[in-house]
């Protein structure tokens, strides 16, 4: 270790000093190296290797011929956008639930927040190509709205769509943290709060008369068209070139995230986080406010939340009401407790085990679903409380059976 | 002329119609190191729970410095200068033993500074001195859940020093410990109270001689007698209401 001890230290004070690193954690300081090289490789597999076999081994236009067995198919790399879209907001989650230990049911809700902006700024740039040959989105039409309401106006500019993507869900998260964790409502009474806070926002998004779609939400996408460097180009949602730039764009929002988390929980923030988690009382005895440090990341993660939503939209076509949902935000919590809450890689592997199962059984057995994943659930909570994550480390550990050991509560 | 750094006036604390406290007045000099004793229910947690901003008194009101705490939240008073370490012990259990000092150290705690901050020579040295001062150099990179009950307690008056506070309010430091290191944390308390004003609460009295110049004895919410330790063992209505209750224990040697 090239390190030396102060000059006026001697004895064990400079032993002590030579055993602790530098920066980060105590306790990972020297399996650092093969760690940054597995994600270097999930980043590269995530952000290159799939697109790349997706353009690889295309069958020929034309032909019945099947792709060549590497092949990703246009729709299996969508789904995985989307998915990975849902990694990047249970990257918020597990920073609020996972290391602060707040447990927040309302993330569905800042998803569709940043989907709704998203979704707003798409149905504007359909144009005259919609159903009914209006400037206005379709459901306007049909409800009989004459004219683009004041709210809608600036969702014609593709920046400041970008902008109230992060801006609108984390304003949001600002003013209920700031009334709820200054009145220092914690615990369940938080996750209750923020159940009700879904709840009702969801039935006002289901009313026509909120100018949102009601509950057949928004769709009807055609295309994006960002100005860049002062050329506005048009991105088609329908060819398989923008939905594979969709997905990259997802993976490398991901990545960013991933790092943008991994930095956070690794400062003193971080670890005021987790003091947070363990022992409220004395943070605040530490000279801390809880609050504040609540509040923060409670809107990091609403900003997650929103950016996950946004980029879901255009890969989905659609964004409705139910999507925020007091039960899609449950199944959010889930995804982050079967891929092992309080560490990152878990909520990402987490938030695409659950979603790929989910594709795979209501595809395969619909009715069965459910079932499978509150089973699932209990099944994490009560036999591997870390998680997919912690699963080896419990094997390992052969002390195994968690009834006997710590519980993360 | 010495100074008091903290002083209560009629300090009461009210809980449903109980006083807890009842017009209190009572006064710590800088660097003193007082003990408090008293039976169950005299008040003497909740003494410390009112200064520290826990509980909000009633009437009357706590100067710390001269300041009045009235409506200050925990967190503001710790940096006027009050560090706490509680009964049970306090501490964040899956930090390791150098971050839980870390996290307590004498620093800028909002959010912005903190997202910021970074591991100082500064900062080393100061936890390196207090790990040796609470003779733990060894568990540096431990989690603190996996130490011994005495350890925890050593390491949450570890963390309460290097707040560096002016007054330090320690609610019995060696419950739970055994005679050598209870022995121990007498020798720790006393080493730091030249520097600092200590307030302590206890009812080992092997330890309050070990440790006290002056007593202070509370029952029933209001000061019984202040003096120093062998007139406290021999003041007939201490002995009546307290220490005879301890069933010729330790006040009888």
């Amino acid at each position: 270790m090239a390190r030396s001890a102060p000059s006026e230290l001697s004895g064990p004070t400079s032993r002590i000093l030579a055993a602790a690193p530098p920066g980060g954690s105590l306790r990972d300081g020297n399996r650092r190296f093969p760690e940054v090289v597995g994600l270097v490789t999930i980043a590269i597999v995530l952000v290159v290797a799939l697109p790349v076999l997706n353009v690889v081994g295309r069958p020929l236009p034309g032909t019945e011929a099947l792709g060549a067995w590497y092949w990703i198919s246009d729709v299996q790399l969508n789904l995985l956008g989307r998915y990975l879209s849902y990694a990047l907001l249970a990257l918020g989650l597990d920073l609020i639930w996972g290391y602060t230990g707040i447990l927040s049911l309302c993330q569905a809700l800042f998803f569709c927040i940043g989907g709704y902006c998203m979704g707003m700024y798409l149905s504007l740039q359909t144009g005259a190509e919609g159903v009914y040959e209006s400037t206005l989105p379709d459901f306007m039409v049909w409800n009989r709205v004459t004219e683009l309401p004041l709210f809608w106006q600036p969702f014609h500019s593709f920046w400041f769509t970008m902008a109230a993507i992060v801006i609108v869900p984390s304003l949001f998260a600002f003013i209920f943290g700031f009334l709820t964790f200054r009145s220092r409502v914690r615990g369940v009474y938080f996750a209750v709060l923020t159940q009700a806070l879904a709840y009702s926002m969801w039935l006002l998004f289901n009313r026509n008369s909120m100018n949102l779609g009601g509950t057949n939400g928004l769709t009807n996408f055609k295309q994006i068209v960002p100005t860049l460097f002062g050329h506005a180009t048009t991105f088609r949602l329908a060819e398989p070139t923008v939905q594979r730039g969709l997905y990259i764009v997802t993976a490398l929002c991901l990545v960013a995230a991933y790092l943008l988390c991994r930095w956070i929980t690794r400062t003193r923030l971080g670890r005021v986080l987790t003091a947070i988690r363990d022992n409220e009382n004395r943070v605040r005895f530490s000279g801390y406010n809880p609050a504040n440090f609540k509040l923060f990341v409670f809107v990091v993660s609403a900003a997650l939340a929103g950016v996950a939503g946004a980029l879901y939209v255009p890969q989905t076509g659609i964004i409705t009401p139910g999507k925020m949902s007091v039960a899609a935000s449950i199944d959010m919590v889930i995804w982050v407790a079967v891929g092992g809450r309080g560490t990152l890689i878990g909520a990402v592997l987490g938030a695409l085990i659950v979603n790929a199962g989910y594709s795979y059984f209501t595809t395969h057995f619909a009715a069965y679903w459910p079932y499978f994943l509150g089973l699932l659930f209990v099944a994490v909570v009560m036999l591997v409380p870390g998680g997919l994550i912690g699963l080896p480390a419990q094997v390992r550990g052969r002390v195994t059976w968690p009834r006997r050991r710590d519980r993360v509560e | 002329m010495p100074e008091d750094v903290l002083c209560t006036e009629n300090l009461s604390v009210s809980f449903d119609g109980f006083r807890a406290l009842n017009r209190l007045n009572f006064s710590l000099q800088r660097g003193e190191l007082r003990v408090v004793i008293g039976p169950n229910g005299a008040g003497k947690t909740t003494l410390l729970d009112a200064i520290c901003g826990k509980v909000t008194p009633s009437e009357g009101r706590v100067l710390f410095k001269g300041q009045d705490l009235r409506g200050l939240s925990e967190y503001e008073i710790v940096h006027l200068g009050i560090g706490r370490k509680f009964q049970t012990p306090s501490i964040y259990r899956d930090h390791t033993v150098f971050e839980n000092l870390e996290l307590s150290f004498k620093a800028k705690k909002t959010v912005f500074s903190t997202l910021f901050a970074q591991r100082g020579h500064m900062l080393r040295e100061q936890i390196f001195r207090i790990l040796e001062l609470i003779g733990l150099p060894d568990k540096i990179g431990y989690r603190a859940g996996a130490l011994s009950h005495g350890e925890k307690q050593w390491l949450e008056i570890g963390m309460v020093i290097v707040q560096d506070p002016d007054l330090l309010l320690i609610d019995e430091p060696v419950a739970g410990m055994t005679d050598d290191e209870s022995e121990k944390t007498g020798e720790l308390l006393k080493s730091i109270a030249q520097d600092q004003a200590i307030l302590v609460i206890e009812h080992d009295m092997t330890f309050v001689r070990q440790i006290a110049r002056t007593v202070t004895v509370l029952h029933e919410g209001a000061l019984l007698f202040e003096g120093p330790v062998d007139e406290v063992q021999r003041h007939p209505r201490v002995i009546e209401i307290y220490l005879g209750r301890e069933k010729g224990s330790d006040a009888q040697h």
